[in-house]
């Protein structure tokens, strides 16, 4: 391999052994930088920030494709593990084995972030000015949900609506009584009340609290619902 | 002088099968070594570079078994590069030509193609068993190749490789004429497979002993498969998710009951903790059991479930099982022989759930423990001496704190002499990888007293040049050496040359080696491949005043066939 006199300096330059803070150098990103030595031995605390010059056509995974080593000597705090090292394949575990748990992980916390934590939905009632957000998470079941939307929509209708009770509103369905549906995973619009209440919180995308008269279509089912019960 | 005739010695051969065995034998004289040679079905070939495929051929015509292993061991961790080598398509070009009689193919870390799959499935019309571990450089269209075209295949068993998942049909091209397998892996899979094509599959193979299924396959499948398949002695479930509640989840428990067969179990790549109990049924009889794949257990689920596990054997399992749970372990497994806790989080912060306390626990209740692969977050001479004293069985001993330089937490001193008593008292030790803050004086007591070591890693450790003396001088029989970030220079990889004739290979990387010492090592060992591996031009090799440069990566093996002809540009052979 034919090189210019100073690429080749250069080159010689990155492979020597030097003193030196890191980050004093660029180019294309990374470069080899030297290890610090003390006494002929290189340990494994003593080394500083050795960033490798990695190819992209590495398999390597985005962790290990820096090589950040801190300065903490052995001696202090010798419980706690140094600040996080990463050194290239270190520790010893298969890529194929890596990359399984890196999947599990990722599948761990997009699952977490759909049915963990919070589940905020849009509820929309018709008529309001504006819609709404609530955390179904925080309520236990549909009547601490129908409670909140009555306070929180108190302002829009005039006086209590009881949400849930779908028979009441059966019986005023001419009248401008409301009824509460959801949007489900699939994109179709339910009577909120049929199906548990996990399930529920699980599969809701948003809340709309239709007026009676457009939830005609919805009130067969549920007046079936009030024969069965009464 | 030789009375006895061939046909005679042929048939005594026959019993012996050991590699070594046939080996010593084809020392013996002439003779011997002509009826061996024509004798020898299975040939071992741990390093591919070591031979080529035409002499393998010639001196073993009748060849049906044969093991190849490519990379280097630290190829597993990204430290060898891609495109290194390693490519079976020349051994199965050959092997195609010459032996048409070939049965089994084992690879291990070999780079494996479409094509040569292809050829492979047509061209050995008694080929009936392909084992690929860690391989790579192939899809799932070189397995429906496999599938299609290999009219006895008994054996497909496909270990943790990476395989470019087409999402084709491939298990669909087993033809209803098979009716062979005995033995079906496909756990490394990552995209969907014909569930019903597998089912029927299943019922048409009454000989099935091993299954391991990949993530697609649901847990429905599992309990159609058991009734199919009542000679089932290994499982490996696919996705293990489902409602603890439903009639399939009771379907298969009383399925699961009914299995006395099965003696070990794996996969759980995807696993709800509710369905684990389902699987209790079959814990009794377990004798090998591994749950490294099965992140979605929780200690306590994973603790109550090997609660049943008397019998076992073998367990591979999650750091996430913790001191407290390997307690448990060492207080129901008595049986134990092999035990390999990964880490759950190897990246994370330091919350590795084990410590040298497990480790003592187990050795003090499981006193058949012979193998051990140990990742750990801290080890301390005591435990290591207390093991030692407990389980003197020890052939393999893989220990990985996971801070590499970690000294022993409470006397703050190395782990020398932790693995010190180690190799003292594990006379039969065979492998051993070590870690921790360690000084030469590990190594002086390898040396002395490793007198079966066959295969050592080391990484961060030692002060001096000293220390690799230590082993290469007193460790006879040693097979496999391999370092990294150790301060290891010229001196000691020169000091005995002769030495690496004895031994397969040794791998240093992040070493004191310069280049200058690699080329005379080469010079003066013809008979070995002294590999840089210079990745990044990292080393330039004109002009000949670049000596002094440090090689990042040296390999060096013996051979018969000198430098590789399929060495890629960064891979210089001196």
């Amino acid at each position: 391999m034919e090189m210019v006199g100073g690429e080749e300096d250069r080159r010689l330059e990155e492979t020597e052994l030097r003193l030196g803070l890191p980050g004093g150098r660029a180019s294309e990103g990374e470069t080899a930088v030297a290890v610090i030595k003390c006494g002929g031995k290189r340990g494994f605390s003593e080394t500083v920030d050795l960033m490798l010059n990695l190819s992209t056509k590495e398999t390597l995974m985005d962790l290990n494709d820096k090589v950040k080593r801190n300065l903490a000597k052995e001696n202090d705090d010798p419980v706690k593990p140094p600040a996080k090292a990463l050194v290239v394949g270190w520790p010893p575990v298969r890529s194929f084995r890596k990359n399984i748990l890196a999947v599990q992980k990722s599948d761990v916390k997009e699952s977490e972030m759909m049915s963990g934590g919070a589940a905020f939905v849009k509820v929309s009632m018709d008529g309001a000015p504006y819609l709404r957000k609530v955390d179904l998470k925080i309520y236990k079941g549909y009547q601490e949900l129908s409670n909140a939307l009555g306070n929180m929509f108190s302002s829009f209708t005039v006086g209590m609506i009881d949400f849930m009770n779908v028979c009441k509103l059966m019986d005023l369905l001419n009248g401008s009584d409301y009824v509460p549906t959801y949007e489900d995973k699939d994109g179709d619009w339910m009577l909120v009340g049929d199906v548990p209440w996990e399930m529920f919180v699980e599969s809701c995308k948003r809340l709309r609290i239709m007026r009676g008269k457009e939830a005609i279509g919805l009130a067969p089912r549920a007046m079936e619902k009030c024969k069965n019960r009464s | 002088m030789n009375f006895c005739p061939e046909e005679v010695l042929e048939h005594i051969f026959e019993f012996v099968t050991s590699h070594k065995d046939r080996n010593s034998m084809s020392l013996v004289c002439k003779t011997w070594y002509q009826v061996e040679r024509e004798s020898r079905y299975g040939v071992f070939i741990g390093n591919c570079y070591a031979i080529n495929p035409v002499r393998l051929i010639k001196r073993f015509p009748r060849v049906r078994s044969l093991t190849l292993k490519g990379k280097p061991h630290f190829a597993d961790f990204n430290l060898v590069p891609h495109g290194w080598g390693g490519f079976v398509d020349p051994w199965i070009k050959a092997l195609a030509k010459a032996c048409p009689g070939l049965e089994e193919l084992r690879l291990k870390r070999m780079v494996v193609s479409d094509e040569s799959l292809d050829l492979l499935s047509r061209s050995f019309v008694n080929f009936r068993s392909l084992v690929l571990v860690s391989c790579e450089g192939f899809s799932t269209d070189g397995l429906a190749a496999v599938a299609a075209n290999c009219r006895n295949l008994q054996e497909l068993d496909l270990q943790e490789n990476d395989v470019d998942d087409r999402r084709g049909h491939w298990l669909s091209c087993f033809p209803e004429s098979c009716t062979s397998l005995v033995s079906l892996n496909f756990a490394c899979l990552k995209g969907e497979i014909n569930l019903s094509a597998l089912e029927r599959l299943v019922a048409r193979n009454p000989n099935l002993r091993s299954l391991r299924v990949n993530r697609a396959v649901p847990f429905e499948m599992l309990q159609k498969i058991l009734i199919k398949a009542p000679k089932l002695t290994d499982l490996g479930t696919g996705s293990f998710v489902h409602d603890s509640d439903s009639e399939t989840y009771h379907t298969l428990k009383s399925a699961m009951t009914n299995c006395k067969s099965i003696s070990s179990l794996s996969g759980f790549l995807d696993v709800a903790s509710c369905c684990l109990p389902a699987v209790y049924p079959l814990c009794a009889n377990l004798i090998s059991l591994n749950l490294s794949y099965a992140s979605g257990i929780n200690g306590n689920e994973l603790v109550k479930l090997i609660g049943h596990c008397k019998k076992l054997q073998h367990l591979w399992i999650l750091d996430c099982i913790g001191d407290d749970g390997l307690r448990v372990v060492a207080d129901t497994c008595n049986e134990l022989e092999e035990l390999r806790v990964f880490p759950s989080d190897p990246f994370g912060p330091g919350n590795a759930a084990v410590t040298e306390q497990g480790l003592v626990a187990i050795c003090s209740g499981c006193p058949k423990l012979h193998s051990l692969l140990y990742f750990c977050q801290q080890m301390t001479n005591a435990a290591l001496i207390t093991v030692a004293k407990n389980c003197p069985n020890f052939i393999r001993f893989r220990l990985c704190i996971l801070d590499p330089v970690r000294p022993d937490p409470i006397t703050m001193q190395p782990l020398d002499e932790g693995f010190g008593a180690i190799v003292q008292s594990c006379k039969r030790l065979k492998r051993l990888s070590i870690s921790g803050r360690l000084t030469d004086s590990v190594f002086f007591y390898i040396g002395t007293y490793a007198e079966q070591l066959e295969m050592l890693s080391v990484a961060f450790a030692g002060d001096s040049d000293n220390a690799m003396l230590y082993v290469l001088n007193g460790c006879k029989k040693l097979r496999k050496l391999e370092i990294r970030d150790c301060p290891f220079g010229n001196m000691a990889l020169l000091k005995d040359v002769g030495k690496y004739e004895t031994m397969r290979s040794l791998w240093m990387s992040s070493c004191e080696l310069t280049l200058g010492g690699c080329k005379t090592l080469a010079r003066k060992m013809p008979m070995l491949n002294v590999e840089i591996i210079n990745e990044n031009d990292q080393v330039e090799i004109i002009p000949d005043n670049n000596d002094r440069q440090k090689v990042e990566k040296m390999y060096l093996y013996r051979t018969l066939v000198g430098p590789r002809p399929d060495a890629p540009d960064f891979v210089w052979t001196l």
